[in-house]
């Protein structure tokens, strides 16, 4: 692309009106900042970024709206994890049942080392349980490498209840339903 | 106790009473020159993050206001690393003659008009703006000594930059100050603070209450001319932007002072500063009326110690603004490229300069005549 350069006249020859401008723009700038406070910079550890809707930070586990564990051990998000940063270790034929009806187990131990996680949200995706989301956390501080591995208590301490899927109640009622002829629609 | 001490300088012969008077004014300037460059940096910081939408430094102190103290500690403690192919002597002779003759220059301005019995000026020289433009052009030599030392290449350009830019502004710089001295007659610039006072008498009577004051800058359009050509002049001299080219972070990656670090570095820093101070200082003096005022009668010399006291700080104010707009004009414009930066020096002002001596030579004439 070839740019017509404008031919300048003397008066914008003498560089006046840029130099004028250019103080305009500067000076708007500096009031802006002195004496409306509004720079652009924000005051990190005091200030903090609102997360928007849809963001996705740090997957963590889920309980469901009684403070069950949602997840089942079925090490799908295990296996999809592109970097590998899940390990789930399940209970075992002899292991501990799941804390809640319609399961028929939940995991010994769950852990994401969050060195490796790269927020892609396919552990989200590929979950039948809906019992791991991505949140909005995004800082993540630790002073060894140990602490950056979360296990299933802390991953389920950070991800709280998740109220809004009940996929469970539903399959129970539906099962219940199936008992009784003709079927409701 | 005052009396004591009263009576002891009274005790002392001329020569002694003006050793500790010059001993002392120096010390003063000395201590309020260097605190102003430490705040000037702050200055510097701040204004560049308001003009960039930022904040600028504000953790140590309130504002930041400790961030100088933080600063300094750091370039202190810092290692003095020397590289093992830079030329060892010059290397480090370098740092202190670039810092040396900004803190010279200030040796000839009158920062205020006096206090007591003391005129406020270290040395009123008679030929106190020639003394200037010889301590000014040894400037040069820090930066250029820096440049050969550091045995490198980045640093090598930016000395011959620096080189050739102050060589070709020191002229128009020095020409441009000769209309004043056509107008004024004198060398001396505690004469020429004088020659300042009231207010201008071109101004028609009908404007009323407008008047302006009688600074050189505003007396006569050539001195308008010669104030531009000096301020553009000064701040090619100090090389600030638009004339930072011996330095030019983003060609040079800083230029003459590459292989600096801690203190060494930090004077480079000071050096650069303490010129925008001194060449601020100058402008005041000769173009903007030095301390004076002329409203409130503070156009003459002080009667009382406050009145003293006043002058310094009107001065002080006046530099003030000067070091603003100096620091202000950095984050504004970007730099000449080297050509254009020549073309500017040899043939834009050193014949507008020289005309300029012609016309108020001419001008000076007629007026004798008639």
């Amino acid at each position: 692309m070839i740019v017509e350069r404008k031919k300048l006249n003397f008066w914008e020859r003498l560089y006046l009106p840029a130099v004028i401008g250019g103080f305009k723009v500067t000076l708007r700038h500096f009031i802006k900042v002195v004496f409306k406070r509004q720079p652009v910079t924000m005051q990190y550890p005091e200030e903090r970024w609102v997360v928007p809707e849809g963001y996705r930070g740090a997957p963590y586990l889920v309980k469901d709206q009684e403070g069950n564990t949602k997840c089942v051990s079925c090490q799908l998000c295990e296996f999809v994890c592109p970097p590998k940063a899940i390990k789930i270790i399940p209970p075992g034929p002899a292991g501990q049942l799941a804390d809640r009806p319609n399961a028929e187990k939940m995991p010994a131990e769950f852990e994401i080392n969050m060195l490796r996680c790269i927020f892609c949200g396919y552990c989200q995706e590929v979950c039948p349980e809906e019992a791991i989301f991505l949140q909005k956390d995004w800082s993540h501080v630790g002073t060894n490498r140990a602490e950056m591995i979360y296990n299933k208590e802390k991953l389920l301490s950070l991800g709280g209840t998740h109220a809004g899927t009940q996929k469970w109640k539903h399959k129970l009622e539906e099962a219940k339903e199936q008992e009784s002829f003709p079927v409701k629609a | 106790m005052m009396d004591a001490i009263n009576n002891w300088i009274n005790g002392l012969d001329a020569t002694q009473q003006f050793l500790l008077f010059s001993g002392v004014k120096i010390l003063g300037v000395f201590a309020v020159l260097m605190t102003c460059v430490a705040y000037a940096v702050w200055v510097e910081r701040k204004v560049a993050a308001a003009i960039q939408d930022r904040v600028g430094p504000n953790r140590a102190g309130p504002f930041g206001l400790l961030q100088p103290a933080c600063d300094g500690i750091k370039a202190f403690l810092k290692e003095d690393f020397t590289p093992a192919h830079v030329r060892k002597a010059y290397f480090w002779i370098a740092p202190a003659v670039a810092m040396i003759p900004a803190l010279l220059t200030v040796a000839v301005i009158p920062f205020g008009s006096n206090l007591g019995a003391q005129k406020m000026v270290i040395a009123d020289l008679n030929v106190g703006i020639l003394y200037t433009f010889g301590i000014v052009s040894l400037g040069v030599y820090g930066i250029v000594l820096a440049g050969y030392a550091a045995n490198s290449k980045y640093p090598f350009i930016g000395g011959i930059r620096s080189s050739a830019q102050m060589i070709s502004y020191e002229l128009s710089m020095g020409l441009s100050v000769i209309p004043i001295f056509l107008w004024v007659g004198d060398l001396n610039l505690s004469q020429l603070v004088l020659s300042q006072t009231g207010f201008v008498s071109w101004l028609p009577e009908a404007l009323g209450g407008v008047r302006l004051p009688n600074w050189l800058v505003f007396q006569s359009p050539m001195l308008a001319l010669s104030f531009f050509i000096f301020l553009v002049a000064a701040f090619a001299e100090t090389n600030r932007t638009p004339f930072d080219l011996p330095e030019a972070e983003q060609e040079l990656a800083g230029g003459y002072n590459v292989e600096y670090s801690s203190i060494k570095f930090a004077l480079f820093f000071m050096g650069e500063y303490a010129a925008m101070i001194t060449a601020s200082a100058m402008m005041v003096t000769l173009f903007f009326g030095g301390w004076t005022l002329p409203w409130f009668g503070l156009d003459q010399p002080a009667q009382s110690i406050l009145g003293g006291l006043l002058h310094i700080g009107i001065f002080f104010v006046k530099v003030v603004a000067f070091v603003f707009t100096i620091i202000w004009v950095r984050w504004m414009w970007p730099r000449f490229r080297y050509d254009q930066l020549m073309d500017l020096g040899w043939r834009k002002f050193i014949p507008l300069a020289l005309a300029n001596i012609v016309v108020t030579a001419i001008w000076l004439w007629w007026r004798s005549q008639s």
